[in-house]
């Protein structure tokens, strides 16, 4: 039986919030603003806790990092059946810049720490659509990915995943340990319901910062600027072909 | 589950049972027969689940727990309820457990109100507060009254006594003075719970209430379970308080059950957009569209121009003070804040005495929990003491005095003769008249059929100062699970076509600032019929409030749907 499952959670903004850009245009507000678990990361959890359910594996450790408002997100997981959690303490300029490449670097050094055997993360987070962190994790322990998941068997020391690609559906089949990230498919996640939040209330969070895990928080990227999109412009209505073609060639693009 | 509940665009095919025909008769005695009706209720307080053949062999079993005091509400009340009864606690060195349950994903994600707060509450309750951090940023430094015609505006003097002057009050957010009170409260060791819905009251055999049951999570919206279907958690408590704010659902129910408004005056409302009363009576009015009018008036629009919109919403207030507040308490529980409704019309302050509310019922309660020789008839304890007080209290003195000022607008004198009443008795004479006026009766009385008033027309929305509904809608972050039972539940699915289209050209579709409620024609072509768009709908209570057949019940929904303000 494997022993540990260790499942990523980001706190993002409530996917059915209006996103507004900040005056300086430096990014969105987020003050104040409705956040909640990313909802590939519930669907994470959701396998993760399954697993356990069948016994196939024998701890869930969720992780987030982030400031002190991460750990209502880490208390959900653990509502959901996370056994303990982790909030690694990224605060400040460090937050604002915190990207899957430094994520990655601190689950991999969690992965080894902790001797988890299966890494389950949401495929992307809705903040950012990045799509880059369970690869990066994947890389950096030199494990091999599952991504895209609607399915996941483990097989005794293997993994079995079918993915959601392109053409339609793949399935392969990974050495543990292994790093697999969550589509839309693989499952609907339990709701959080109010007593399991009060048992969650006793259950553990650690506390870390990522100096304690040798992670070096530098970011390589700099964002310049964030702008609403355009405003879409009213279109034309034509009665004819005819009409069409000419307006085309109007706008110089025939 | 978000993302599943966006794609799963469910289309459940409805078996013919559904259909049923009615043969029935409408409030002026006319039978109306109709084809057969698409059903739009599936909630279960409508259709029991007992009988429901879907729901056999479900557990329904709920999980239990006790707390010493249960308040259902995460308001101004509710929160400076459960601060006092800890601050108390902690003072006498006992041991008190407080839970609040709050349908809102976060505390002040559902708090709505043009706030200008007058702090006397909020001193009592917390003297430090400047040093605590309160958000209480912008001191009023001038107050402007007028009167507007349709292009002008005739001032009227702001005379120091009268209610609506506002010095030594600040302008708020009140959603993020509530959310600071949220962080207040858990700092002293009350257990918040956001999220969670209070569904229903649990009674104890002796009648008395016993607490809350929080909602069903997972119900489809045909009425029959999910995969991820689980019971409500049942909190019991030895008092519960009830502060859901204006026109509670719960309250709704205690009413009945406890006969609570037995010689008080029904309540009557407005809806804040900011402020449209309720009472009017031409069925062809929007007070959505009302308010995008208001502000292209001359007076208005310079102060707007240049702004951008960047949130809306919408929520129903008390307007009937003193005269319809109803009893407040009964075995088992309390009423608090703007549920039961302490607000000050002309001042259009309502904040400092549901807040006053709280605490003089969290210090009834505290006495009461604490007394050793405490002997109650019932298991869930009747405090009658929070009642008493309350009516030494200020909030009585101040309700009392301004009682007559909004009934005096109703007379043949229209508004000159309120003001003159409002001059003559409130700033002379101080509210110290013997007799008290009436208000007109339930704001859903007072529709007048289609046929006896005119349409409006409404000017087009300009896009600069004024919007159209739907984009304001998506401006409040308001969201539901989609596949779920719709909380806006009918008595009878076949009455808003025979008896509110028919009679009153279908009010509901205009008095609502979120569009819920449309009518659309039949497929088949011939008549129309009411669909609820349940996932826009802004928690406002007004459809409660103005459905002319009181055919609308609003339930709760699922905990943490409704809008997301942000310090609205």
């Amino acid at each position: 039986m494997t022993a540990r499952v260790l499942v990523g959670v980001k706190r993002v903004i409530d996917y059915a919030v209006k996103i507004r850009v900040k005056p300086d245009n430096t990014g969105v507000v987020t003050d104040g603003v409705k956040h909640s678990m990313n909802p590939f990361c519930e669907i994470a959890v959701e396998e993760a806790v399954r697993l356990k359910e069948k016994k196939l594996v024998q701890e869930v450790v969720a992780v987030s990092c982030g400031p002190q408002q991460v750990q209502e997100t880490i208390r959900t997981a653990l509502a959901m059946g996370a056994d303990r959690g982790i909030h690694v303490e990224v605060s400040g300029k460090d937050y604002d810049s915190l990207g899957p490449l430094q994520v990655s670097k601190i689950l991999a050094a969690l992965a080894k720490k902790e001797e988890a055997s299966l890494i389950i993360l949401g495929k992307q987070a809705i903040d950012d659509d990045c799509n880059q962190t369970g690869q990066m994790t994947a890389a950096l322990l030199d494990w091999p990915q599952g991504t895209f998941a609607s399915e996941l068997v483990i097989e005794g020391d293997k993994v079995k995943v079918v993915r959601e690609i392109d053409g339609g559906l793949e399935t392969i089949k990974l050495n543990m340990p292994v790093v697999v990230t969550a589509d839309l498919r693989l499952n609907t996640p339990r709701y959080a319901t109010l007593p399991n939040i009060m048992k969650a209330k006793k259950k553990k969070i650690a506390n870390m910062k990522p100096g304690d895990l040798g992670v070096d928080m530098t970011s390589r990227v700099e964002v310049l600027r964030v702008d609403e999109p355009p405003q879409r412009q009213a279109g034309v209505k034509v009665e004819s072909v005819e009409d069409l073609v000419s307006k085309l060639k109007e706008a110089g693009r025939i | 589950m978000a993302l599943q509940s966006l794609v799963n665009q469910a289309r459940v095919a409805l078996p013919a049972s559904f259909f049923p025909s009615l043969l029935h008769k409408d409030p002026n005695g006319r039978c109306c027969s109709s084809a057969p009706i698409p059903r739009i209720t599936s909630h279960y307080t409508i259709y029991s689940r007992d009988k429901d053949p879907r729901w056999e062999g479900v557990d329904m079993q709920r999980f239990v727990d006790e707390a010493d005091v249960v308040i259902v509400g995460g308001g101004p009340a509710g929160l400076s309820a459960a601060i006092r009864l800890k601050q108390l606690a902690n003072r006498h060195e006992k041991e008190l457990r407080v839970c609040v349950v709050e349908k809102a994903s976060q505390i002040g994600a559902h708090t709505l109100s043009g706030a200008c707060l007058e702090p006397s509450a909020l001193e009592e309750l917390f003297p430090d507060w400047k040093e605590r951090g309160a958000p209480l940023n912008t001191p009023v430094m001038e107050d402007r009254f007028a009167i507007l015609t349709e292009k002008y505006r005739i001032p009227v003097p702001m005379l120091p006594g009268l209610p609506m002057n506002n010095h030594g009050n600040y302008i708020v957010r009140l959603g993020h003075l509530v959310r600071w009170l949220g962080e207040q409260a858990e700092e002293l060791g009350v257990e918040l719970y956001p999220g969670y819905a209070a569904a229903e009251v649990l009674f104890n055999e002796d009648g008395s209430v016993k607490g809350i049951a929080t909602n069903d999570v997972g119900i489809a919206k045909d009425g029959s379970p999910k995969d991820v279907f689980e019971r409500g958690m049942e909190l019991h408590a030895k008092v519960t308080l009830f502060g859901e704010g204006c026109h509670g659902h719960l309250a709704k129910q205690l009413y009945k059950q406890f006969n609570l408004r037995e010689g008080c005056e029904p309540q009557t409302y407005a809806i804040g957009l900011k402020e449209v009363g309720l009472d009017y009576t031409n069925p062809y009015l929007s007070p959505f569209r009302e308010f995008q009018r208001w502000k292209h008036h001359p007076s208005i629009s310079p102060i707007l121009e240049g702004g951008s919109r960047i949130a809306y919403g919408a929520r129903a207030l008390n307007e009937g003070g003193f005269q319809s507040v109803p009893k407040l308490t009964f075995p088992g529980g309390a009423l608090i804040g703007c549920s039961p409704g302490f607000m000050n019309v002309p001042k259009i302050k309502g904040t400092h005495t549901a807040m006053k509310s709280g605490m003089l019922a969290a210090e009834a309660i505290f006495s009461k929990l604490t007394d050793e020789n405490l002997q109650s008839e019932t298991t869930g304890l009747h405090v009658p003491e929070y009642e008493q007080n309350l009516k030494k209290s200020w909030i009585w003195k101040e309700l009392h005095a301004v009682r007559n000022i909004r009934p005096s607008f109703h007379s043949y004198l229209g508004l000159y003769g309120g003001m003159l009443y409002t001059g003559v008795f409130y700033w002379i004479l101080r509210g110290k008249e013997p007799w008290t006026l009436k208000h007109c009766g339930l704001d859903s009385a007072q529709l007048k059929p289609a046929k006896q008033c005119t349409p409006i027309e409404y000017p087009k929305p300009d896009g600069k100062i004024s919007f159209d509904l739907l984009s304001s809608v998506a401006l409040s972050g308001t969201n539901h699970e989609h596949d779920q039972p719709a909380h806006l539940t009918l008595k009878d699915d076949g009455v808003p076509v025979a008896c509110n289209l028919a009679t009153y050209d279908g009010p509901e579709q205009r008095f609502c600032p979120a569009g819920v409620y449309e009518f659309i024609p039949l497929e088949s072509g011939e008549g129309m019929r009411l669909q609820i768009n349940a996932q826009n709908c802004v928690h406002c209570k007004t459809c409660d409030i103005k459905d002319p057949s009181q055919n609308i019940n609003w339930v709760v929904p699922e905990g943490s749907g409704g809008p997301a303000y942000n310090g609205m």
